[in-house]
């Protein structure tokens, strides 16, 4: 499944769009470039002052001293003064480049949390983290160091050209002509190399791969005794990647030191030509010897080419990465000021056949029409893949009907404002998510500006104080990496402390104590009951009590409400829910 | 003070470089043979062209005629010189390469070996990322300076042949070249140093953007369902803005040492041509003389930038290595004995006053109790009372602080490298899927048949869905794989651990995914292998009756100690936290049921 949408566009396209985005790259982008040139031209000082001390100070048998002085005087103002416009380029340069990125990272970042894919597909998070890092580092490394290449080198090819032909058109002719060939093959070489780069990135994904899986897996790789399993797989990653890298560096190694013998070429042909023309006065031994350093600023810019010319092909492709991203609309868009303000109170839900399927897959959910009058407990049963949980996202709108409508309290869920929704409604997923922090900074996370005392207060009113206080540092105690130090039960007690602390008018629970001891389970449950009573709850069920003690059931199949109604009256009857209630009571029971 | 600092880091840097040198001798050597080559013929391409200024154009020039024995002799000196530096060049480059690749290849096997060696307590210890990085970063910033290296070396032979060159051509002009070169050398030396904590700087704040935007994707369902987004938002910014001046401040030293950098030769040029006027006024030198030292000076001007490069990166190479070393020295890994379980039979497991802390922190207390072969036993007690940690000593995955685990009588600590995980099968609360194929994932690379593995999936009640896989048991799973559910997971790793017949199996609430359902097909499904002939001793930590039910006998812990031992129903009698545990749901029920009835009664 792909869900973003990647328009195509050509390479021009894509950049131009890109700085569309960045108004801070464009600003000034004019005086940047006129002080880039000016840089540039300190190249051809070197060349120009030894054709001056050649034909004009060393005219006769007695150097011309003062002459000589005076040309080396105004030289070195003039070096000092392209020196002084490379370094205020410099300086705008970098500071256009990252602010403008710095602005497009955020606005990506910003731009991903509002895409459903976020939280539909889990595979695809870890490419969205590099949509706003990697990708972004690469256009920034590009802009400073690969297109301030192509505009130094271009500029220099251009003016030693210049003054090659102001020099002599004959031994212009000949340079370009010695030198045209390799910029011909040049791009092919960059497109070996581009091969050999890519061939690296993916060996190296692969080795990093297989270091996380040995780390992250290091109790079952030990419980299993499978270390060296492990360690040959590990080898054969990391054999794999030096392997890439000694292929690109083979490929570099010919191409770079290519550019000497072309060079070198150049300058005995321009050493056989310029004698000729020499001899028949065409041009001065000045001339000839500025020639022979002019040929000096053909080398350097072929020499980076291929790895400028790559640079440049990874930088577009990481616009275009950039772009996917912030050219897919917002599918589950918030309308913003536009929108309704719920107010406060008890919360009525409708879904009016409503169906959801992902892009280009089967339906998961089809024609569900149910209403959750406000103050009732709902119980949401079903085998797994049933859609239960697509039921729950639909109702806290992480992602949009494909057919129908869900209300609230009779608004359409598309019109309602997100900061009202968010407030209003509240879901506990099953898998309760901690940030690397303290537990304190976890339940603040439902309701920032909460005290500590009302958090210790939601803590007691949940009844989880033993628990804490059995904890190493109470509610300091840090939770570590997505809450990896706590058992998942734990994890769990601190999603519902975070969302009982923000305090919605609908709570919906997605299984969200199935990993807590029964005890506890029952204690949370008594807790939940009391401060939602006159409140709206739906509860995804995976045990009886739940079900038992909700007002209606909803039972799903294959993506349809099958069944519902009052425990007491589905329990009769013969069906799903009779079948599940039976099972349930063999595992509590037997 | 700061000066002892970087010389210390400095001698330290040095001694990283003769580590890589002793360990690649024969490479270094060529790449260094290679970049003398090249550093020597910078120094003869420049003598080449004042030599075919001196002989070939000013007398061409000066006469009106060219020698053609001389005029031979130039292109000849100009092109060999030229074909011998280019070779030097693809040499010391490609040497250089597979150099720095190899010895960060060798730290990258070395560490990773030394992860899967040292015990679990040493990775609990350390975040991922940061062994992560290890293996990664560290392994390349270790390594970095091996590039520039042999051009470094190569840059040595060539200034000291350009010094000798040119005092030998004129001493006068040498002494502009002493002046202009170790400037540019110091420079950017200087250049490199202010540089480098920046740019550490910056790559560090680059990482924590990326940690930033991980976590919060993540944790994206959160964010989502309490509105969080502009929170996020503000977090993100805030690190990413502090990347900006980073990247902005690495480009002010930048910016400020580059043009510098590169106007010093040319100012040295223009020095060149100043002095040698005088020069040849005083007829000390010929104008051909004048052309090749100016040539030089434009020659030598970017390859010295080289030694600055090493230095620059030397200090992150010695941060790099001492992370790498202190992984590869890292001790408390665990010993094995020379011990051997026997290979058939249900296990006796004996936990003999067994205590375990994280830290200072206490999370066992004197536990013990007896196993008897073929036995079920269930591991009880509220969330956080210590049973995950428990079970891990069960496979020697920890060993505890004080006490032991025995299995036939044999302490963990005396069984021989791998002896424990031959006999006992662990399957832990959380999954962990290889990314590889089912069959992979099931048998660990053991040369188990297809047919076991079938058997096996049957058990753990997979083999509905894995057949109905792609491509069966070759299907990926994992990181780049099928998607498979919770459950489906979990029961892939139930399969791993039943393929291999254990003599001890140990379940960790290894079913918490799967349907209530299905998970009673499992576990009758184990009682009656067990009643078969391969029978095995059965440790399940369970909150779920119906699992509890099935075991002979229920070990409950509280708080890191063993409350009580005994049979479900014994335990029901006397102890009353077990009782509030397990009877939780029903209580629940019998409440609700008496409340409805009052209810209907009052009404």
């Amino acid at each position: 499944m792909s869900a973003l949408q990647g328009v195509e566009r050509s390479a021009l396209a894509t950049v131009r769009r890109g700085l569309s985005l960045t108004p801070e790259f464009r600003k000034g982008l004019a005086g940047t470039f006129a002080l880039a040139m000016l840089a540039t031209v300190g190249k051809v000082i070197v060349p120009i002052a030894v054709q001056q001390t050649v034909d004009r100070g060393l005219k006769d048998a007695v150097p011309d001293v003062p002459f000589i002085r005076d040309m080396v005087l105004v030289c070195a103002a003039a070096v000092v003064f392209t020196a002084l416009c490379g370094y205020l380029m410099n300086v705008r340069l970098y500071r256009a480049t990252e602010s403008s990125l710095a602005t497009l990272r955020v606005r990506g970042f910003r731009h991903v949390h509002d895409l459903s894919v976020l939280t539909q597909n889990s595979e695809r998070r870890g490419a969205l983290v590099s949509r706003v890092t990697g990708d972004v580092d690469q256009i920034s490394a590009f802009m400073q160091w690969g297109g301030l290449m192509i505009i130094v080198a271009l500029g220099q090819l251009l003016v030693a050209s210049v003054v090659m032909f102001l020099l002599s058109w004959q031994l212009a002719l000949l340079v370009w002509a010695c030198f045209l060939p390799l910029m011909i093959v040049l791009p092919r070489f960059q497109r070996w190399l581009s091969a050999a780069y890519t061939r690296v990135r993916e060996r190296t994904g692969d080795m990093l791969a297989a270091v996380s899986e040995s780390v992250v897996g290091a109790a079952v790789i030990r419980a299993y005794g499978s270390e060296s399993r492990t360690a040959e797989r590990l080898d054969t990653a990391i054999d794999a990647n030096k392997a890439a890298q000694a292929r690109t560096q083979r490929i570099v190694a010919t191409v770079f030191p290519l550019t000497e013998i072309v060079a070198a070429i150049t300058l005995a042909a321009i050493v056989l030509l310029g004698v000729r023309l020499g001899v028949g006065g065409g041009i001065t031994k000045g001339d000839l010897i500025a020639f022979l350093f002019l040929i000096t600023l053909f080398v350097s810019p072929l020499q980076i080419a291929t790895e400028v010319l790559n640079e440049a092909q990874n930088a577009i492709a990481g616009w275009r990465r950039i772009l996917g991203v912030l050219d897919t609309p917002p599918d589950v868009a918030d309308p913003g000021p536009q929108g309704v303000e719920l107010p406060r109170g008890p919360i009525s839900v409708a879904f009016e056949g409503v169906g959801f399927a992902y892009p280009g897959g089967p339906p998961v959910l089809s024609e569900v029409t149910v209403d959750i009058p406000p103050r009732s407990r709902i119980a949401v049963v079903g085998e797994t893949g049933s859609g239960k949980t697509t039921f729950a996202k639909l109702l806290t709108r992480l992602m949009d009907p494909v057919s129908g409508r869900v209300t609230v309290d009779g608004e359409d869920l598309r019109r309602v404002r997100f900061s009202s929704l968010r407030e209003r409604i509240v879901m506990v997923p099953q898998d309760g998510f901690l940030f690397d922090g303290t537990l304190t900074d976890n339940v603040r996370f439902g309701r920032p500006d909460a005290t500590d005392e009302e958090i210790a207060l939601a803590m007691t009113e949940l009844g989880l104080t033993d628990w804490v206080e059995g904890l190493p540092a109470g509610l300091d105690t840090p939770v570590g990496q997505r809450g990896e130090s706590l058992s998942a039960g734990e994890r769990q007690l601190v999603a519902l402390a975070r969302a009982y602390l923000a305090d919605p008018d609908l709570l919906l629970l997605d299984e969200a104590t199935s990993a807590v001891d029964p005890a506890t389970e029952v204690r949370l449950a008594r807790a939940l009951e009391g401060v939602t009573r006159g409140r709206t709850a739906v509860s995804i069920a995976h045990r009886l009590s739940t079900a038992e003690a909700a007002d209606e059931v909803l039972v799903f199949e294959h993506g349809r409400i099958v069944q519902r109604g009052p425990h007491a009256e589905l329990v009769a009857e013969p069906g799903v829910y009779a079948d599940l209630h039976a099972s349930w009571v063999a595992a509590a029971h037997s | 003070m700061a000066s002892k600092v970087t010389s210390t880091v400095m001698r330290k840097g040095l001694r990283v470089l003769g580590v890589a040198i002793r360990a690649e001798k024969a490479v270094f050597t060529a790449a260094v043979l290679s970049s003398g080559v090249y550093g020597a013929m910078t120094v003869a391409s420049a003598w080449a062209l004042g030599w075919a200024t001196e002989n070939v154009v000013l007398p061409a020039f000066g006469a009106g005629e060219t020698a053609a024995g001389a005029m031979s002799l130039a292109l000849l000196l100009i092109l060999g010189t030229a074909l011998l530096k280019a070779l030097g060049v693809a040499g010391r480059r490609y040497f250089a390469g597979v150099m720095q690749y190899r010895m960060q290849a060798r730290s990258r096997r070395d560490v990773t070996r030394q992860y899967l060696r040292l015990p679990l307590a040493w990775h609990h210890r350390h975040p991922t990322g940061q062994l992560l990085s290890n293996a990664n970063a560290d392994a390349e910033a270790a390594w970095a300076p091996l590039a520039p290296l042999p051009m470094a070396v190569g840059v040595i032979v060539m200034l000291f042949t350009a010094a000798v060159a040119m005092v030998i051509t004129d001493p006068v002009l040498a002494v502009v070249g002493f002046l202009i070169f170790p400037a540019i050398a110091l420079m950017n030396l200087v250049y490199q140093r202010r540089l480098s904590p920046l740019a550490t700087r910056a790559q560090q704040l680059r990482a924590e953007v990326s940690e930033i935007a991980h976590e919060s994707f993540d944790g994206a369902l959160v964010v989502k369902t309490l509105g969080r987004e502009e929170e996020e938002t503000v977090r993100f910014r805030a690190k990413a803005e502090e990347l900006r001046d980073a990247n902005i401040a690495v480009g002010r030293v930048r910016g400020l040492f580059d043009p510098v950098l590169e106007a010093l030769p040319t100012l040295g040029v223009l020095a060149v041509l100043l002095v040698g006027a005088a020069r040849l006024e005083s007829g000390a030198i010929t104008a051909g003389v004048l052309v090749q030292v100016a040539y030089l000076f434009t020659l030598l001007a970017f390859p010295i930038r080289a030694l600055g490069w090493v230095l620059a990166e030397l200090p992150r190479a010695v941060v790099g290595y001492e992370r790498i070393h202190a992984v590869l020295s890292a001790t408390g890994s665990m010993e094995y004995g020379a011990a051997a379980l026997a290979a058939d039979g249900p296990a006796r497991l004996r936990v003999s006053d067994l205590s375990y802390a994280y830290g200072d922190f206490t999370v066992l207390h004197g536990v013990d109790f007896e196993v008897e072969p073929g036995r079920t036993v269930a591991l009880v007690g509220p969330t956080g009372s210590g049973k995950s940690t428990l079970v891990q000593t069960f496979v020697r995955l920890v060993d505890p602080a004080r006490g032991a685990v025995l299995v036939d009588g044999t302490d963990l600590r005396e069984v021989a490298r791998g002896g424990v995980s031959d006999v006992v099968s662990l399957v832990p609360q959380q999954t962990f899927l290889f990314d590889d194929t089912v069959r992979g994932n099931v048998t660990l690379g053991l040369p188990i048949s297809d047919q076991d593995v079938w058997q096996a999936l049957r058990l753990a009640q997979a083999d509905g869905f894995v057949s109905a896989l792609p491509s069966g048991l070759d299907t990926m799973v994992g990181e780049r794989g099928t998607s498979l559910s919770g459950g489906q997971r979990q029961r892939l790793a139930l399969a791993r651990a039943l393929v291999r017949r254990p003599r001890l199996l140990v379940l960790d609430d290894a079913t918490s995914s799967v349907d209530p359902q299905v998970e009673a097909k499992i576990l009758y499904g184990l009682r009656d292998a067990a009643a078969m002939s391969s029978a095995s001793t059965v440790v399940v930590v369970a909150y779920r009756m119906a699992t509890i039910a099935l075991a002979d006998e229920v070990v409950y812990l509280e708080h890191g100690r063993v409350a009580d031992r005994g049979t479900h129903d014994e335990l029901l009698a006397r102890c009353e936290g077990y009782r509030n545990l397990v009877t939780a749901y029903e209580r629940e029920e019998a409440e609700r049921e008496a409340l409805e009835s009052d209810e209907e009664v009052s009404a």
